[in-house]
């Protein structure tokens, strides 16, 4: 079947089976690979993305599912005004190691940051709960989005 | 990774088009609601729909409102839907205690209360909201619709009343003036299923219990209630005693087995600690404490 | 404690030297730039699925592959039997069927005779799309004839046991190693024993047994195993992009493997999502990449899902221990006595560099100060995944010091005494150092009081225990425990460690280019520790270059010299020293070509960071840019000083590095359900030296996390039917953000006195001291309820089991 779906504002539109996963669409047929997957099972956050503004796991979506929607992935954060506040914020606080949840967790990142513009610890701790970090212990991920909620004079450009 | 094995997926573009295209498929067709409990199975290959019908489109089945003396939930709802509603949370705090602590915050944005009912896995925690609850489904099919109650809904595991050209549409709570209402849950790590969960409601009238449901959920009860407990406490005062006495009725009515998640007695046991738990805090509530 | 040194700031705003310093990968990492296995494409490329086995023992009596070969493309299915077919130009056997373990082991690529564990390699789907791959596997038919599985390490044992390893001609499922020995020991025997029976029969002694398990774990990276394999069949070259914390050890192995001459494979590493351990050892499904573009002539790309992950590949631990500990009433440790049953699985598969099947546990003597210690370990076969040796285990350090610090704690509840005031009795003292430990290790420094003093200070130890003893009286439990622990770790002296016969030692390569910036090229990996950061940060310091000046290159074999890759927390200890003798090498070598400059002596010359300058003349001087600049001109060289400014070195460390550190873990028990909240974690580590402290202390973070979720949830637990009852995240349970707290670090810092500056390592360390913190405090916090002991993972049920006085059996489900 074909689906065109909007990535990150460009329409992608390619011919796929209706199988197909949309964590594989994005990274095999958009060819963004900054999408990552860990578990097959929902469990890990790795392949987090944003299908109309909301962050899921597009592990268990269907490509077909998204369809005519838009979705945002982690090569959609940096803008022509530079690095969204959450990537920064990853940098600033050593907010990853290996970097391979990184892509998700940012994306959760700002999804909380959009609804929620000053988490407390605890709300950001349970807005990262569904995804797995090996590296980090997760002090330095929820540091990094605490300066990011301190410094959001970059994301007005990404709203 | 694991893929799916191959299927076909169509839109619905209305209840009564979902309702004929399962008409149209048969058996090998199923509904895809958020994905969030089927595509799993798909991806392990347990589940092999040939025909997926999707019907993420239809407006219809979203939206949370106050139809007469009940609050109606769309099939559509979300997880995240159900936590953040300020009807649900007005007449009971039970909604957002359990969805809470269902999976997580992204599953919870993708997945829906239809797709949880219909799947039915033992250890659904809104089995347990909805039996305590005493809550209805609504199914539909080509002639019409019917009311199940969520008492009668599960005809076993990952087994329910929905038919195989029939959709869940809506799901129905009572509403209770004055009643309070609690969710315990114990779970080996957030975001699991659980280990165990009690979800009650208690409503407090003169000094003495006058409606009350208890539900259970991941421990094998009938139905995912626990009746006697609910009738041993009906007239009786909150005490800590009656209350514990209830709560070792609920327990009675679990029948768990042992698995990864803990051996049948300390399940069992779990059923009577969170129900007195849960008991505890919803009487509180409602008596305004 | 020392003060911090100053150190200047670079054009970039960088430390040149030591200091917190912002990581370079960040910048592709955080635009999702990383380049990981799964993200290399090649033109024509195929992809693959590996079929395993449902069954943990069964004969195999035919594979059908008809079918799956008829499915619209599939390009080939290889199988055991079609291996067993190519014959192999290899000292190491004569087909592709079976491959050396690194630890002179055999292990099946593709099972033949039968399989030995649930999640072993049966046959290799070839085509062109991962998914039909997977389609794939459902149409090969394999005969199996069930067998019964061991899947406990004690049934192995028995005489009647089924035989394993009947493919090497067993007859029991004992593992001997290199020198011939069924068990191995370690320390004094004689000594020990007696010591311990005379506190037996003194009445003012007292000796505390204990069986205790260390159960199957697994390091879990987020990132999988993966490979892809590009055979040119017109030069003979291999490519082989993959998932390796080990490349050009894993490129030997390959030579060997495969029979290919060395000098054509190129092994490339590319950003690799975490290893842990998981990652040194050689798969099937690697080689089986390989085989498969020999095969088709295209590249093949091989990616594990994470069942297969979490069913076969490098698992850890499994160890059943019974601890002896004796003392005396006033708490003096007397003597340590350990006999261990270590499951090794179906494969002995151990990536570690001693000849010996436990690698370094036998340092369980611990951070304390008695003259007798002895170990026995005998390790078996059994119907498990193969491995051992992972998870950031400092090759078994983990083991061993979860023994003696859940001993000593048990000790402290059978004298009733403080378990801070008990470790505090026995800790190594300052002036004990270097310190020859009853087994033979030599402790290169440590002031383990201070570190312990500063641990307990942050905690505010004596407030918790006022708390403690007020909550108790209330029916509330918190529980507060210790761990103290010393590793060894920077495998290795070369003379005493190798794997497969390579000696533990790193190359380096440092070239200053013309105008002054540098590339300095490692031997060792990144999984995530920042070498691209820390490694510049070494050469800044010694140097004076700006780190953003300084490229780093690693992972790649035709591009860095030989050496034994990251794991065992040996990059730092190891290669960091490489790093800083090399540039001492280009320091020494500039100072010629300064000298000669400056038209003196090098003896006139004195170093200031990044310019050699003539004594009591020091304008006159030259930069090391501008001797650089020098070195690559036609400044007439003094005799034997070679042009240009370069060197490299090989590092054969003289001895390990003992990093150490004191945790202190505060849970809060409910024990109506068994829940166990970690409240409060406070981690003191003394690693030396901290090249970037920001990096330090993230490796702490993560150890930490890992430890809390060993101590409390991970676990990889069989049925006797053989099933693999962890095979997936929704039962491999991993800790996440809810679960742990918001770490209090501290730090001590006793440099390694053998270490070029003084670093000791401390990727591991919070992985290895972490787990016995928490599991002590859950103790503590039931002791209420009398109990001693309890296994880990500590969950709800597992910690309400044991309040109940029955205990849970937790590595196998028993009906």
């Amino acid at each position: 079947m074909q689906v065109t779906i909007n990535v990150n504002g460009e329409p992608i539109t390619r011919d796929v089976e209706p199988r197909k996963l949309l964590v594989h669409f994005i990274r095999e047929d958009a060819e963004l690979r900054g999408t990552h997957w860990g578990c097959d099972t929902s469990n890990c956050g790795a392949c987090t993305l944003w299908v109309d503004g909301e962050a899921v796991k597009s592990c268990t979506v269907l490509a077909a599912q998204a369809d005519g929607h838009d979705v945002r992935t982690v090569e959609g954060m940096e803008t022509e005004a530079g690095l969204d506040p959450v990537q920064q914020g990853f940098i600033e606080c050593h907010g990853l190691q290996c970097g391979f949840c990184t892509p998700g967790m940012m994306m959760t990142a700002r999804w909380l940051l959009d609804h929620n513009p000053h988490p407390s610890e605890e709300e950001i701790r349970e807005a990262i709960s569904g995804q797995i970090c090996r590296c980090t212990g997760y002090k330095n991920i929820v540091e990094a989005i605490q300066w990011a909620a301190d410094h959001p004079a970059t994301s007005e450009v990404n709203a | 990774m694991q893929t799916p094995a191959p299927t076909d997926y169509v839109r619905a573009t209305s209840v009564a088009n979902a309702i004929a295209l399962l008409e149209e498929h048969g058996e090998e067709a199923r509904i895809l609601a958020g994905g969030h409990s089927l595509l799993p199975m798909m991806k392990l290959r347990i589940a092999r729909p040939e025909m997926l019908i999707d019907i993420n489109d239809l407006d219809e089945l979203r939206g949370i409102r106050v139809e007469g003396d009940e609050l109606v939930l769309g099939a559509m709802v979300t997880h995240r839907e159900v936590l953040e509603s300020p009807i649900l949370s007005e007449h009971y705090a039970v909604f957002r205690e359990a969805e809470k602590v269902i999976a997580d915050p992204l599953v919870r944005n993708r997945g829906t209360v239809g797709g949880s009912m219909c799947q039915a896995d033992p250890s659904e925690d809104l089995s347990a909201l909805g039996a305590a609850l005493r809550g209805t489904v609504v199914i539909q099919n080509s002639s019409g619709s019917r009311t199940v109650p969520l008492r009668e809904f599960h005809e076993g595991p990952y087994e329910t009343k929905v038919g195989p050209a029939e959709m869940l549409t809506e799901v129905r709570f009572p509403i209770r003036p004055g009643a309070g209402s609690a969710y315990e849950k114990v779970e080996r790590r957030v975001g699991d299923w659980a280990v165990c969960s009690a979800g009650v409601f208690v409503t407090v009238k003169d000094g003495v219990v006058a409606d009350c449901g208890i539900g259970l959920t991941a421990v094998g009860a009938e139905h995912f209630c626990a009746p006697d407990a609910e009738a041993f406490l009906i007239g009786k005062a909150p005490t800590e005693e009656n209350l514990r006495a209830a709560a070792k009725l609920a327990g009675d009515a679990s029948d768990p087995s042992s698995d990864q998640r803990g051996p049948a007695d300390y399940k069992k046991h779990l059923a009577e600690e969170l129900t007195f738990r849960a008991l505890t805090r919803a009487a509180a509530a409602s008596q305004g404490a | 404690m020392t003060a911090v040194e100053e150190v200047p700031i670079s054009a970039a705003g960088n430390p040149i030297g030591f200091g917190n310093m912002k990581r370079v990968e960040d910048q592709r990492f955080v635009r999702g730039q990383g380049n990981y296995v799964d993200d290399v494409n090649l033109p024509g490329m195929l992809h693959s699925a590996i079929l395993r086995s449902p069954f943990a023992h069964a004969k195999i009596n035919g594979i059908d592959t008809s079918a799956a070969e008829a499915l619209p493309g599939v390009v080939a299915v290889l199988t055991g039997a079609a291996l067993e077919g190519i014959p192999r130009p290899s000292l190491l056997g004569d087909n592709f069927a079976w491959m050396p373990t690194l630890s002179y082991d055999t292990q099946a690529v593709l099972a033949t005779d039968k399989v030995r564990f649930q999640g072993q390699e049966v046959a290799f789907v070839i085509a062109t799309d991962r998914y039909i791959a997977k389609d794939a596997l459902e149409l090969i038919e394999v005969d199996y004839e069930p067998l019964e599985p061991v899947m406990d390490a004690k049934r192995a044992m028995d005489p009647d046991a089924p035989v394993i390893r009947d493919d090497k001609g067993q007859t029991d499922n004992s593992i001997t190693d290199v020198h011939g020995a069924k068990t191995w020991e370690s320390g004094n025997a004689i000594g020990t024993a007696e010591a311990i029976a005379a506190a037996e029969a003194d009445p003012d002694c007292v000796v505390v047994t204990q069986e205790i398990m260390y159960p199957r774990v697994h390091p879990s990276p987020m990132e999988t195993c993966a490979s892809v394999a590009q055979m040119d069949k017109v030069t003979g070259q291999l490519t082989l992009w993959t998932t390796s914390q080990a490349p050009h050890a894993h490129r030997t192995v390959y030579a060997m493997v495969a029979g290919l001459p060395e000098h054509k494979i190129r092994v490339i590493s590319p950003d690799v999502g975490g290893g842990f351990g998981n990652k040194v050892g050689v798969y099937p499904g690697y080689v089986l990449s390989i085989l498969g573009s020999i095969v088709t002539g295209k590249p093949v790309k091989w990616v594990e899902d994470r069942n297969e992950n979490l069913v076969s590949t490098s698992f850890a631990r499994d160890y059943h221990m019974t601890g002896k500990i004796a003392a005396t009433k006033e708490g003096k440790i007397l003597a340590v006595d350990v006999d261990v049953l270590a499951d090794h699985g179906a494969f002995n598969g151990v990536a570690q560099p001693t000849n010996y099947p436990a690698g370094f546990f036998h340092i369980f003597s611990g951070s304390y100060d008695y003259p007798n210690a002895h170990c026995k370990v005998t390790p078996v076969y059994t119907n498990k995944a193969p491995g051992g040796v992972a998870y950031a285990c400092s090759f078994r350090i983990t083991e061993a010091v979860y023994l003696i610090e859940r001993m000593v704690d048990m000790l402290a509840a059978e004298l009733e005494m403080d378990p801070a005031e008990l470790r505090l009795k026995n800790l190594l003292r300052p002036e004990q150092f270097p310190y020859t430990s009853p087994t033979g290790w030599v402790y290169d420094s440590g002031q383990y009081e201070l570190t312990m003093r500063e641990a307990m200070r942050i905690a505010g130890y004596d407030e918790l225990r006022r708390e403690q003893a007020e909550k108790r009286a209330r029916g509330e439990y918190m529980g507060i425990g210790i761990s103290f622990f010393t590793e060894g770790v920077g495998a290795g002296p070369r003379k005493d460690m190798d794997i497969l016969g390579l000696g533990m030692a790193d190359g380096i390569e440092l070239r200053v280019h013309p105008t002054g910036k540098a590339v300095l090229r490692l031997s060792v990996q990144s999984q995530g520790q920042g070498h691209e950061t820390s490694y510049a940060q070494i050469v800044a310091h010694e140097l004076g270059i700006a780190p953003e000046d300084i490229e780093v290159v690693h992972g790649d074999t035709d591009q860095t010299p030989f050496g034994l890759g990251t794991y065992g927390s040996r990059s730092t200890p190891v290669s960091g020293a490489a790093a800083a003798v090399v540039s001492r090498k280009v320091k020494d070598k500039a100072r010629l070509v300064a000298a000669a400059a400056l038209e003196c002596s090098p003896d006139d010359l004195e170093w200031e960071l990044g310019r050699w300058k003539v004594k009591g003349d020091p304008e006159r001087g030259k930069t090391i840019q501008e001797i650089a600049l020098l070195s690559h001109g036609s400044l007439e060289l003094p005799e034997g000083v070679e042009g240009h400014l370069e060197a490299m070195t090989v590092y054969n460390p003289p001895n390990l590095t003992y990093p150490y550190g004191c945790y202190i873990c505060v849970v809060d028990v409910d024990p109506g359900t068994g829940q166990v909240k970690v409240r409060r974690f406070i981690a003191v580590d003394d690693c030396g030296t901290r090249i970037n402290p920001m990096i330090v202390e993230g490796q702490v973070h993560g150890g930490l996390a890992d430890g809390i979720g060993m101590a409390l949830m991970e676990l990889i637990a069989f049925d006797e039917d053989g099933n693999c009852l962890g095979g997936s995240f929704m039962d491999y349970l991993l800790p996440t953000a809810m679960e742990c707290p918001d770490y209090e670090l501290g730090e001590t810092v006793t440099p390694s006195p053998h270490h070029p500056i003084g670093a000791k390592g401390v990727g591991e360390s919070a992985t290895v001291g972490s787990p016995p913190a928490v599991v002590n405090a859950v103790v503590d916090a039931i002791s209420p309820f009398g109990v001693r002991h309890a296994d880990m993972p500590l969950t709800p049920a597992n910690v309400w089991r044991a309040i109940q006085g029955r205990p849970v059996r937790v590595d196998l489900a028993v009906e």
